[in-house]
């Protein structure tokens, strides 16, 4: 059993005095070193002040609601136990949280979540395909090796780990972002999709895939460990070929990245 | 309070709402989705295994190949044969269907070699009428089906310009003239009060596991829909049938998918017996889901659990699947990367939370409160029904988990959770397309909304001493103590006692500490608890009044499924007290409204039997 002090960025913007961001320490004994950050802040709300606000839901990482910023790297509140924030070892740590960087704040760690899902929306996240359905009436076909190509950003749960880890997101916030970048490549690898060249399009304006400068922030961000960066580089590709057929090598990603 | 008008009002946006406002603005009509959560965190996200479809895609069953007359009878034998023939039919011939219109909208289902859609085993499926035979009929991305269906269908929404409402939590059904006329929600940015007129309204607002202790459920599955429906005098159907499933991460209740046993996992206990060939010596691991938590309680009663704890482990280690295969004479083989590119997501739960690496030991699992086959009372044409005779409610439908079809009857198949989603959420908006057409606005009840305005303000500046979570804490206990898995006429008076003790408190004593009105989310947790007491209390009550056992109902008191006095679903209605108020309402159960039984007048092979696996 450990002690844990969580030092949390506060604000409320209905409270006269809170209405400036500040910082607020919460101290809980015997929590379990299986504890996660989000069974912490739930004890903090059930048991000392009910006024903290967070988003959660699933409580398990997969539905994306709980991205904060623990000891300043984003990751989902449900997905981080304390043990791996030195429980296992010492008698009392401390931890900070704060709400993801680059939205505006709403309320405690509540984001304003807009900004993120319009970026998503403006790199066409569906599936397009006018062309006739198989005469049997059964499924399109696809290989194996082509469902592959795109397995890793179908993974995406949208909660902008990666985006609001982004130095150049948060520099100008009208760049679209790993996330849509993620989103727009499920489509553009996926054989079956025949909206490629309109993404590519959009992709390749000024605020599209070039304001991405390879600092590679995001891949670790991810909570669903997509390759993140790899992703966007395989777009970066797929924009100087004018296409996203044949098959990408790891090498010829290098060297659009380092050029880029 | 803000007023706004549509044809039509979609609560919730998971599987089911989604498919619904899908059809609904396809057909033409103006939908609105109000949801509490942003659509991409609902909990369909969080189904894993697979959705049914007899598609027959298995290499080497051509010969006698997979049909959904075989779907709907193991849907009928798994619901303990409560299930409504008329729906099962319905569900198993759309499935095929459905499945393969997911899939003209990108889903991106994982593959054969020959480039179909992949299906995998799942509990209780098989073919010919139960036979030995286990059907591949579980069409699956991963082990993130679900996560993929909610993706593929808000994308489709975005595409087809589908108006929502995020983070909108819709508190009161709004009737008049013996029509559903609309919803309120509360906007959780600014507590505001909005009013929703519409000409039909369908929830699709899910279950209500968080009743439990132990639960797959996320913190939001409250109950909400279900509960705003039955307050305004709807009865609820089949409450007492809650699945328990049987494999969660010990203690915490995480869903670990039936896909692991599918993909040849076996349970074990401390002697390393692999224990479901006593208790199923024909699908073994592979039987119903309510058959199988009974078998793990009761290995855990006669102290086989690990260590004499309460749990047991799941199995799917190669050389474990691998042995079991060659005794059953099976050609397949796995190794790690197959478990590594089929579970994904299973071994990254057990490897964050537990520190245990699937594929090298096994996993600590026991059952975990995880779907409501009851619910709100629809026919197969998602249109609520308010009585034995199946009387029609103008304007209002439900679909998905928080519907009750019923399609599940005692006991929810594994997949068919997702099929139910798609092929009633579609039914439910493609009729709702054909109503609005000729339907006229019914004006809204005389002030709208201010009584549950009222009720807000109240939890809002209540000032006793009681947190809603101590509440909730002591809610979930008795519920897991005494109608849990196995249950019996003094456990379930005793949740009700508790509960109506819980509920006194509850008016009389809770402590709020956050009076603002943004982002309170403090009142809106109390006012889920509000509901899941309520919908914990109907649990019990229905569950009293059926004497019998039959699916998931478990009475030690009456251990065998009696046809003669039972074979009938259950409604329970809200009688006497006001909508709000500390007045605990009268609860008046019928066991009286009948079964389809439209497949066994056809076919005999259909009607019901003892049921093994």
């Amino acid at each position: 059993m450990v002690d844990v002090t969580l030092r949390i960025r506060r604000y409320n913007p209905e409270h006269a005095t809170q209405k400036k961001p500040y910082w607020e320490e919460f101290t809980l004994k015997n929590c379990d070193p299986t504890d996660r950050i989000l069974d912490l802040l739930h004890r903090i709300k059930w048991e000392q002040d009910g006024t903290l606000a967070m988003r959660r839901s699933c409580a398990h990482g997969v539905c994306g609601s709980d991205a904060v910023r623990i000891n300043g790297r984003n990751r989902l509140a449900c997905k981080v136990l304390i043990n791996e924030l030195g429980a296992e070892s010492q008698a009392h740590i401390k931890v900070q949280v704060e709400p993801i960087l680059g939205l505006p704040i709403q309320k405690d760690l509540i984001v304003d979540m807009e900004p993120f899902f319009a970026h998503y929306r403006e790199v066409m996240p569906f599936f397009i395909n006018d062309e006739p359905v198989p005469a049997n009436g059964r499924e399109r076909l696809q290989t194996k090796e082509d469902r592959a190509k795109f397995d890793d950003t179908t993974k995406c749960i949208l909660c902008a780990c990666c985006t609001t880890s982004c130095p150049s997101f948060w520099a100008n916030g009208k760049y679209v972002g790993p996330a849509a970048i993620v989103q727009a490549h499920r489509f553009i690898f996926d054989t079956r999709d025949k909206g490629a060249q309109e993404r590519i399009n959009i992709l390749a304006e000024p605020n599209g895939v070039w304001r991405c400068r390879t600092i590679f922030n995001c891949t670790p961000a991810c909570p669903r460990e997509i390759e993140v960066t790899k992703a966007i580089g395989e777009v970066k590709l797929a924009i100087q070929k004018n296409s996203p057929d044949g098959i990408i090598k790891i090498t010829e990603i290098k060297e659009v990245v380092f050029s880029s | 309070m803000k007023n706004h008008q549509f044809d039509a009002i979609i609560v919730g946006a998971g599987g089911a709402g989604l498919m619904a406002a899908l059809y609904a603005s396809k057909g033409g009509a103006k939908v609105a989705v109000v949801s509490k959560l942003y659509p991409t965190r609902s909990h369909t996200g969080a189904a894993q295994g697979g959705i049914g479809a007899a598609l027959g895609n298995k290499i080497g069953d051509e010969e006698n190949p997979d049909s959904p007359l075989f779907h709907a009878y193991d849907t009928v034998k798994g619901g303990d044969w409560l299930t409504d023939q008329n729906a099962a039919k319905v569900l198993a011939e759309e499935a095929v269907d459905a499945v393969i219109e997911l899939e003209h909208m990108g889903l991106p289902f994982d593959r054969t070699d020959e480039g179909k859609i992949s299906q995998r085993r799942f509990g209780g499926h098989t073919l010919e009428f139960g036979s030995k035979r286990l059907a591949y009929r579980a069409c699956h991305a991963a082990d993130r089906t679900g996560h993929m269906i909610l993706q593929t269908l808000y994308q489709q929404c975005i595409k087809n310009n589908v108006r929502f409402f995020d983070e909108f939590h819709v508190v009161d059904t709004l009737m008049n003239q013996g029509a559903c006329v609309g919803v309120a929600a509360v906007e959780l940015g600014t507590g505001e009060l909005h009013i929703f007129h519409s000409k039909a309204t369908l929830f699709a607002s899910g279950g209500w596991g968080r009743c439990w202790q132990v639960t797959s459920n996320a913190h939001s599955m409250t109950g909400d829909g279900a509960a705003a429906v039955f307050r305004r005098g709807i009865p609820m159907q089949d409450m007492e049938f809650f699945q328990f499933h049987p494999t969660g991460i010990f203690k915490l209740g995480i869903l670990i998918t039936e896909g692991v046993r599918g993909e040849g996992g076996v349970l074990v206990n401390r002697h390393g017996e692999r224990f479901m060939e006593k208790y199923a010596p024909s699908v073994k691991d592979l039987a119903s889901r309510d058959v199988v938590s009974r078998a793990i309680y009761n290995e855990i009663q006669k102290g086989n659990g690990i260590g004499g704890k309460n749990y047991v482990y799941l199995d799917i280690r190669p050389e474990t699947v691998n042995r079991y295969a060659a005794e059953a004479g099976e050609k397949k083989r796995i190794d790690r990367e197959y478990v590594e590119s089929k579970l994904p997501d299973i071994l990254d739960f057990c490897r964050t939370y537990l520190g245990v690496d699937p594929v090298k030991e096994p996993m600590p699992i026991q059952p975990t409160a995880h779907y409501a086959m009851g619910g709100i009372p629809t026919n197969i044409d998602a249109e609520v029904v308010i009585d034995e005779n199946n009387t029609v409610l103008p304007g209002m439908y439900a679909a998905g988990e928080t519907a009750c079809v019923s399609v599940h009857g005692a006991n929810r198949l594994g997949t068919n959770s997702l099929v139910d989603l798609i092929v009633f959420g579609r039914r439910g908006g493609m009729n709702i397309a054909e109503f609005v057409k000729t339907a006229q606005f019914i004006d809204l009840p005389k002030d709208a909304g201010r009584e549950v305005e009222a009720e807000f303000e109240r939890i809002r500046t209540s000032k006793g001493k009681t947190r809603a979570y101590t509440l909730r804490d002591t809610m979930q206990q008795t519920m897991n103590d005494n109608v849990g898995v196995y249950r019996t006429e003094e456990t379930m008076q005793k949740a009700i006692d508790d509960l109506h003790a819980l509920r006194n408190t509850y008016y009389q004593d809770l402590l709020v500490d956050d009076r603002g009105r943004k982002f309170n989310t403090e009142v809106l947790e109390a006012w889920e608890l509000g509901n899941l007491l309520e919908l914990a209390e109907i649990t019990a009550v229905s569950a009293k009044a059926r004497k019998e056992s039959r699916g998931a109902h478990s009475r030690e008191d009456y251990p065998d499924r009696d046809d003669v006095n039972f074979r009938k679903h259950t409604l329970v209605y809200r009688e006497g007290a006001a909508p709000y108020g500390a007045e605990i309402p009268a609860y008046r159960v019928t066991v009286e409204k009948p079964v389809d039984t439209s497949l066994e007048v056809e076919d005999p092979r259909f009607a019901p039997k003892v049921r093994v696996y």
